[in-house]
């Protein structure tokens, strides 16, 4: 990969809108470039597969914890929040399937990914970053080895792979949260929870749940290792590709998931 | 102080085939944005030689050894690069004639991942197929050639600076490259350990016979490696004979606004009438 030198401008220049706008088309089409290229060396040798297990138990046992406890809150203030509306049509028994629905189809994809995006894009970019500050990437480069295949490719199938188990334990998990307060705060018989929240979810569901956190998964990587590999201007650099790797990767996250869910819908013949 | 022996096997084969210049840079220009850094550098490192490369800071003395490696790639001109020109070159072909250079990054750029052994023993194990007994071995001779064997299992943030330069220096050598490129290798050390790391590229050049391009600010360092040559039996390096000065193959080079102004030997340095290149050795 050749990365581009980017000019930073002076603080007191001022900067025309065009300049600004050919910018930030310029770092779009970079960053498809750059997607494009960790794809394709999933088919190039060499693979690195022992770099791709390391990253893999860093991305998906390291998020473990903050995915467990994400999912098991974000499941019981549903089935709280839930349970408060139901009561009034007195069906507060449909808690379960209210929590189901809601965390395989969207909660739990999203709010795990916005998580391991808030835990991993940041620790790519950073990791990267410091790397491309210190000369390590040029380095590396230097004796003989390709830093995308290297180190990018190996992040991005391992999130890729890891994000899909990780939203299967949130929704596990959430729908735990669920029937804590079912059962503790709502005084519902947990099996009629179960039942009720594994006989709501179609085919549909699951593979819109189970699609979606492929994706994120791909943006999470790719967004923190291109900000990370473009860092310039020492720890500062660093710094900021860091906070812009978070903060595209979370906008990035939600905003595919609107056009992905309105995609599935139309896909899935689901209302 | 002597410097150890490094018991690889030989040096560098010199062949019909690879007689080519080392080193080939013809009317090479690079720029970042308006500021021309480098404007039409032309030069040549004969294989065997050390060129060291002298400038003020920021005139593109760094960019010379990225743009030999192809890490940069000029704006115009050609080099051409142990026969082979890289400025034409796929950066998957560049990783092949990579593996007949080594480069001393100027603030060592090890990995801070990996420990002192992982990092020389880089290349080898990106190789595959060599096993780790061997790898261990020729971690340990070429550890032992800049005398910290002992470094084996520590990482790159327990070692000084001098330490790291040498460890790095070790990593570049492992693989027995047939072309050096050192960015500041003393830079910020003290004169002893200066000393130890200009002797082991002194050992590299007259021993092993391979070719280096060295950017360095120190001019005593490339005085020394011009006046001094490696003596095998007393495993030292040793001054030479009053009248035989310049008899090793050293060069140096000066770049002035982006211009080369001086390319020779130390006679010729030393005989300059350039009033910038007078002040500059003085």
């Amino acid at each position: 990969m050749t990365v581009r030198s980017t000019r930073i401008p002076n603080r007191m220049e001022i900067t025309s809108p065009t300049y600004l706008a050919k910018e930030q088309v310029q770092t779009v089409q970079d960053y498809v470039l750059f997607s494009a290229h960790a794809v394709a060396n999933i088919f190039r040798k060499p693979r690195y597969f022992a770099d791709m297990l390391l990253q893999a138990d860093t991305i998906g046992v390291g998020s473990l914890p903050i995915v467990v406890l994400t999912g098991f809150f974000t499941g019981a203030v549903l089935a709280l929040q839930a349970s408060n509306t139901l009561e009034r049509f007195g069906s507060v028994t449909l808690v379960g399937q209210l929590v189901s629905t809601s965390m395989v189809r969207e909660l739990g994809p999203v709010l795990t990914s916005l998580m391991v995006a808030g835990r991993n894009s940041s620790g790519m970019a950073s990791e990267l970053g410091s790397m491309v500050v210190t000369e390590q990437i040029d380095a590396m480069r230097a004796l003989g080895t390709d830093p995308m295949k290297k180190l990018v490719t190996p992040r991005v199938t391992a999130t890729v792979f890891m994000l899909f188990f990780l939203t299967i334990i949130s929704d596990l998990v959430g729908l735990t949260g669920g029937l804590f307060i079912a059962k503790v705060l709502l005084r519902l018989d947990a099996r009629q929870y179960w039942s009720n929240a594994w006989e709501t979810l179609v085919f549909q569901d699951i593979f819109m749940g189970l699609a979606k956190p492929v994706l994120f998964g791909f943006i999470i990587a790719t967004i923190g290792c291109f900000y990370g590999m473009n860092a310039r201007g020492g720890t500062q650099g660093v710094g900021r590709a860091t906070t812009q790797a978070v903060v595209a990767a979370s906008v990035m996250i939600l905003a595919f998931d609107l056009l992905v869910t309105r995609f599935l819908m139309a896909v899935l013949s689901l209302n | 102080m002597s410097a150890p022996t490094l018991p690889l096997d030989s040096a560098a084969v010199t062949t019909e085939e690879n007689s080519a210049p080392a080193i080939v840079f013809e009317d090479v220009a690079l720029a970042f944005g308006e500021n021309e850094v480098l404007r039409g550098v032309s030069f040549r490192l004969n294989r065997g030689e050390t060129k060291a490369l002298f400038g003020v800071a920021g005139s593109g003395k760094s960019l010379i050894l990225k743009l030999a490696i192809g890490l940069l790639r000029p704006d115009s001109g050609r080099i051409i690069v142990l026969g082979e020109d890289v400025t034409q070159m796929r950066e998957e072909d560049l990783f092949a004639l990579r593996a007949k250079v080594g480069m001393v990054f100027q603030e060592s750029a090890l990995f801070d991942s990996l420990s002192v052994r992982e990092n020389v023993a880089y290349r080898l194990m990106e190789e595959h197929g060599i096993y780790d007994d061997e790898i261990d071995r020729r971690v340990r001779e070429v550890l032992r050639f800049v005398e910290l064997e002992h470094t084996l299992d520590l990482n790159p943030a327990e070692l000084s600076g001098g330490m790291r330069r040498r460890v790095a220096i070790a990593r570049a050598l492992i693989t027995k490259p047939e072309l050096l490129l050192y960015d500041s290798p003393t830079g910020g050390l003290d004169p002893v350990t200066s000393n130890t790391i200009i002797e082991l590229i002194v050992k590299q050049r007259d021993v092993y016979k391979t070719s280096a391009l060295m950017v360095t600010h120190r001019l005593q360092d490339a005085f020394t490696m011009a006046t001094h040559q490696f003596d095998k039996q007393s495993n030292r390096m040793v001054p030479l004979p009053a009248g035989q000065r310049c008899e090793v193959p050293m060069s140096f080079l000066i770049l002035r606004d982006g211009k080369v102004i001086f390319d020779g030997d130390l006679r010729e340095l030393a005989d300059s009438t350039d009033e910038y290149i007078r002040e500059y050795i003085s």
